[in-house]
């Protein structure tokens, strides 16, 4: 079995987030990217299914960008088998970024398709579900828990207040990873840079991007403070408001 | 204008929150335009459409009671199809990530991400999106029909908490293509402290940075007769069990007192313990989204913050 995992790069919210002169968009000049946390758990989980013996090939997929090769490189290091990246025209919203691995899933052909479920930029809809949509495939998003069985998956969706349910879907299909089985594992540097050395990345296209969204950002801001928080300066501060509150 | 159609969600036989929360809001934008507010139900839950009273009229399709991602979002296609709504509200859930943007995206229609916001503007509507978790609003304008994702504790459930009796419609819809089938749920583990029953929860964040450090929460819980709670991303580092986990896909929790250590405050986490009665957080980064909840804040390391306490209990 064949799983691809398509990875992506978001902001690292650590970061001060500013607004660009258009006013409708990020000023990435300055910010640090790093993968989407989500994808780190899509990889991961494909990388246990592949070493428990239920698949037996994990290629991972990214547009081309600022630190596609060393994020690329870092999958391969933690036990991808082939990395691909999508060189051509740049997606604009989760449509066309959607559009892009369908493209490349289609050309590269695969059992099963794992997605983060979600990235701190999706306004238009999270991936899984529009890439699902795109290549006609079934989809569950929320997923903590995949078994293979055949020529099915077994999963775990998680609900609210830590109510789970258990969905088969049947294969070829696309999930939506919420968590891996375990935390997503670390690739040191030694390793990610002995793999640059000895491993290369294929290259695909991001082909026919399509309409997109259909719909486009008016306008983007930091939400109005509500100030409503008092700011305090010291834990003895603090311990005077437990106080008053009755804990202490 | 058109009329808006809310897709119920339901668990157990109850109606979610997140329906009459929808439901309200629909009411809201419909009765602004002379459109009229639907509620979509699935299966039984039919049965129960005199909770639905907010609504103007219920459509009903027979799909198993049961959610089913293949399943439902078929139906609500249909539904989408049958009564082209200019809006169609889904919950921005579990659930409503696998509906909403297939839908959408097979009818050709707009679908809008984590909507806390929602206005009529001209001839459509104006959505408010949380992005960067919680750090930025992004504003969308649509002019023609849409799906939009609403997330959760946005709108107050009590204006869509009418009873009454809608009108009911049975829709016929096709039953999917049967590649998704349900087979059961699996309850929460049960867990030593029920942290949905505690008075002052001490909570962790990915801020306190390895499992070790967790005992520094532990240490302070204890000197103030808490317990710990934490963020799904020290769930997921396997730094404490889910059963302490706060938020969207963890517990909704209320007590008195919520401190939030490292928390940095995104709505999934938010969604799960906004109504405390009073929510201090320790946070180093001043933009830190937790602040605009917290009643009480310190812009600081929350290891000097804490031991400091520590000192002065003793
Ligand atoms: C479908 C879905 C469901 C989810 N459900 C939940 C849920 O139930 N509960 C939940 O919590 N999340 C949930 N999430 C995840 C959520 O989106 C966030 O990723 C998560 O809440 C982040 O946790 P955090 O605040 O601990 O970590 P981060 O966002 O990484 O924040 C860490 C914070 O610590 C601060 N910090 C760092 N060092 C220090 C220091 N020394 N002193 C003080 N502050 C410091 C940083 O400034 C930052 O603000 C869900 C996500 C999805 C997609």
């Amino acid at each position: 079995m064949k799983i691809i995992v398509p990875l992506k790069q978001v902001p690292d919210l650590v970061e001060d987030l500013e607004v660009d002169g258009s006013g409708k968009a990020l000023d990435t000049d300055d910010i640090k990217f790093k993968l989407n946390e989500y994808d780190d758990h899509a990889l991961e989980e494909a990388l246990l299914l592949k070493e428990e013996g239920a698949a037996t090939e994990v290629v991972v997929m990214a547009i081309d960008g600022d630190e596609t090769d060393k994020m690329l490189y870092t999958a391969l290091a933690k036990g991808a088998d082939k990395a691909i990246k999508l060189t051509g025209d740049t997606p604009h919203d989760t449509h066309q970024l959607a559009q892009a691995f369908a493209n490349a899933a289609k050309t590269e052909g695969c059992d099963l398709i794992l997605a983060g479920v979600q990235s701190v930029d999706d306004r238009d809809g999270q991936l899984g579900p529009v890439l699902a949509t795109y290549l006609g495939l079934p989809c569950i998003s929320a997923v903590a828990g995949v078994k293979v069985q055949g020529s099915s998956v077994l999963v775990n969706k998680e609900y609210a207040g830590g109510m789970v349910a258990e969905f088969e879907m049947d294969l070829p299909g696309v999930l939506g990873i919420q968590a891996a089985r375990q935390t997503p594992r670390y690739a040191p540097v030694s390793k990610v840079r002995q793999v640059q050395d000895s491993m290369s990345l294929a290259t695909g296209s991001t082909g026919d991007l399509g309409a997109g969204a259909g719909s486009e950002i008016a306008s983007m801001a930091p939400p109005e403070k509500s100030g409503s928080a008092t700011m305090l300066d010291s834990a003895g501060d603090l311990l005077e408001i437990l106080k008053e509150k009755g804990v202490i | 204008m058109g009329d808006i159609l809310v897709v119920t969600e339901h668990l157990k036989g109850d109606f979610q929150d997140i329906t009459f929360e929808m439901l309200g809001k629909a009411k809201e934008l419909a009765g602004a335009t002379g459109g009229k507010c639907l509620a979509l139900v699935f299966g039984d839950m039919k049965n129960k459409a005199s909770e639905l009273g907010a609504a103007d009229a219920v459509i009903a399709v027979g799909t198993e009671t049961e959610y089913n991602p293949e399943s439902y979002a078929a139906a609500v296609k249909a539904a989408v199809e049958a009564k082209s709504p200019s809006l169609t509200l889904v919950g921005s859930t579990s659930m409503g990530m696998d509906i909403a943007a297939p839908v959408a995206t097979a009818l050709g229609l707009p679908v809008v991400g984590y909507c806390c916001g929602i206005s009529n503007e001209g001839d459509g509507f104006s959505f408010v999106s949380q992005q960067y978790g919680g750090k930025m609003n992004v504003v969308t304008n649509v002019s023609g029909a849409a799906v939009a994702l609403v997330l959760a504790g946005s709108f107050p459930a009590e204006a869509g908490q009418t009873s009454g009796s809608p009108a009911v419609e049975d829709l016929a819809v096709s039953a999917g293509n049967g590649k998704v089938r349900f087979k059961k749920l699996i309850e929460p583990q049960g867990s030593d402290v029920d942290i949905t029953q505690s008075e002052i929860l001490v909570a962790v964040g990915r801020g306190i940075g390895s499992k070790d450090d967790i005992e520094l929460a532990e240490n302070l819980a204890e000197a103030l007769k808490a317990d710990v709670a934490c963020s799904r991303a020290v769930v997921d580092a396997g730094w404490l069990p889910k059963t302490r986990q706060v938020g969207k896909s963890g517990l909704k929790v209320k007590p008195k007192v919520y401190i939030a250590l490292g928390i940095s405050g995104a709505p999934e986490h938010l969604e799960g313990m906004k109504s405390a009665s009073t929510i201090i957080a320790i946070n180093t980064d001043k933009n830190a989204p937790i602040f605009d909840v917290a009643h009480y804040g310190i812009n600081a390391d929350l290891f000097e913050v804490c031991e400091e306490m520590l000192e002065e209990l003793e």
